[in-house]
């Protein structure tokens, strides 16, 4: 088995319940008590309202396409492989946006407005990227 | 208080870009331009009391202007690294405009300086923020490309600019930079076709619409109005400043089409009493073309989402009815490390002390030159006059 060689995150006190929930296949963001925004990526106040008074909630894991690229050439060499693969920012259904990448389809498939679903790879023992394909409805 | 009329820039100095930098380190490359500043402004190394240095990312190190005061044996009253990005530059020219007007010192030298090139821009391992580090990089984002490329693609959605559109700002540009010899591609034209047939290398960016890293340095020397007559050149004064930041990633961006230079220029021109249409050139920053388009919009130059259509309409060249980086740009005249926006700033000044040549812009007044750092991050918009 092959070593994986890309940038692997590394979990914060602050975030490792957003990880240990893609572990378990769960996209777990925060989410304010106090003025009831989605919040992410995790901190340790509410950017929106400052209180620090947050939980963590099980989103839909839908979100559309907010903005994406498709990656020619790749920047970092352990991603040469993949090339072209799309990068994209997906907006979550909830609100908050997250840097990701489109999967499960060719990359001329991506478009804005696209609305996709959270699909979860497994990347390294302790390690699980949330990525997103085209929403099983979509035809 | 206003800023206005407080400064004004006396000298400047500018090293020819260099692709690959030739046995050259940042602080050899920032004392020659920083020597060679001071003397256009008719001074003396002991006249400098203040240093602003930009990030390098060859040999920076902590306490950066320090080390470069130490290099040059000056001792400064004020001394900072501007760490802005592409806005370093202009956030400079108020900077020292502040402290001269705050009293600690009266004439401030403002350099950058970078050995760099192509072959290890993607090898070393950049300092990013720890939220990019863990919620983007994994994804494999190509740097600023990456990040300009959703910009572009979310404004074309949005407004419907095209490639063709884009790709002319380039155009303008080359051609600025054909009548420049010190631009890294002088002698090198270039038409919409050429660029659009390109390869794309971060859709929808195409090749020749990537900014190229070099090697280089540039440096202004900047005064009190009282003592800005002195010099051999007519002094440009800092007319009008303004700053605004909204995010690092572009992920976090408010909108991904509407930049903070809507709120840093209106800032600049409100300070200097003045509107875009009374600008005789322009200078925005131009890491690719859609940041040149965007700013246009947001500093007032056209109506938010025509940026397109006036591009395609208007003359950007020296010889047009809006002088835009009439050095080349950094699309053709290069980005010496991280740069800063200095050659922006220098053109700009250059143009307003009648110096700017076989480019020069007839009646030359008033400039407006925009700093842009990150993915239209950080902005600072400054408004310079004779």
């Amino acid at each position: 088995m092959t070593t994986y060689m890309k940038p692997l995150p590394r979990p914060t006190m602050e975030s490792e319940p957003f990880w240990r929930g893609t572990r378990n296949h769960e996209l777990r963001i925060q989410r304010c008590r106090v003025c009831g925004k989605h919040i992410f990526y995790p901190r340790s106040l509410c950017p929106e309202c400052s209180t620090t008074d947050l939980e963590w909630v099980q989103v839909s894991g839908k979100g559309t396409v907010y903005s994406y690229t498709i990656i020619r050439r790749a920047a970092f060499p352990s991603f040469a492989a993949d090339v072209p693969y799309v990068f994209a920012i997906v907006e979550l259904e909830e609100g908050p946006r997250m840097a990701t990448n489109l999967v499960g389809c060719p990359p001329e498939r991506a478009r804005i407005g696209l609305p996709v679903e959270a699909t979860f790879e497994d990347v390294a023992p302790e390690v699980t990227l949330v990525k997103f394909r085209p929403s099983s409805m979509e035809g | 208080m206003s800023l206005k009329r407080k400064a004004a820039i006396v000298g400047i100095s500018e090293m020819k870009p260099t692709k690959a930098p030739e046995g050259r380190t940042a602080l050899g490359i920032i004392a020659e331009v920083a020597r060679e500043a001071i003397a256009d402004a008719g001074l003396k190394k002991g006249d400098i009391d203040g240093i602003l240095a930009g990030a390098a990312l060859g040999d920076f190190c902590l306490m950066w202007p320090s080390a470069i005061a130490e290099y040059l044996k000056i001792y400064p009253q004020y001394a900072d690294v501007v760490d802005i990005g592409g806005a370093s530059c202009t956030g400079m020219a108020w900077r020292a405009a502040a402290a001269i007007q705050a009293g600690l010192c009266q004439t401030v030298l403002c350099v950058v300086g970078d050995a760099w090139d192509v072959a290890r821009f993607y090898e070393k391992e950049l300092p990013f923020p720890s939220t990019e580090a863990e919620f983007e990089n994994p994804y494999g984002p190509m740097g600023a490309n990456s990040g300009y490329a959703l910009i572009t693609h979310r404004h074309m959605y949005e407004y419907g600019t095209t490639p063709a559109q884009l790709a002319k700002i380039a155009v303008d540009q080359r051609t600025n930079a054909c009548a420049n010899p010190t631009a890294l591609f002088s002698g090198k034209p270039l038409t919409i076709a050429e660029v659009l047939s390109s390869p794309v290398v971060v859709d929808p960016i195409h090749l020749l619409e990537i900014v190229m890293p070099c090697t280089g340095g540039a440096a202004f020397v900047i005064t009190a109005a009282d003592r800005a007559q002195a010099g051999p050149h007519p002094p440009i004064y800092l007319l009008g400043a303004g700053e605004c930041c909204t995010h690092t990633a572009i992920t976090y961006a408010p909108s991904l089409t509407t930049s903070p230079v809507k709120v840093s220029a209106q800032k600049a021109f409100e300070m200097a009493g003045l509107t875009p249409q009374e600008m005789d050139l322009v200078a925005p920053y131009d890491c690719y073309p859609i940041t040149v388009l965007i700013t246009l919009e947001d500093a007032g130059f056209c109506q938010k989402g025509e940026g397109g259509r006036f591009v395609e309409e208007t003359d950007l060249t020296y010889r047009g009815t809006l002088p835009l980086n009439t050095h080349g740009g950094q699309l053709s005249f290069g980005q010496p490390g991280l740069a800063g926006g200095m050659s922006h700033l220098l053109e700009a000044v250059r143009q307003l002390m009648g110096r700017a040549g076989g480019r020069q812009v007839q009646d030359a007044e008033l400039a407006f030159v925009n700093g842009n750092g990150g993915i239209m991050s950080e902005e600072c918009s400054i408004v310079l006059g004779r």
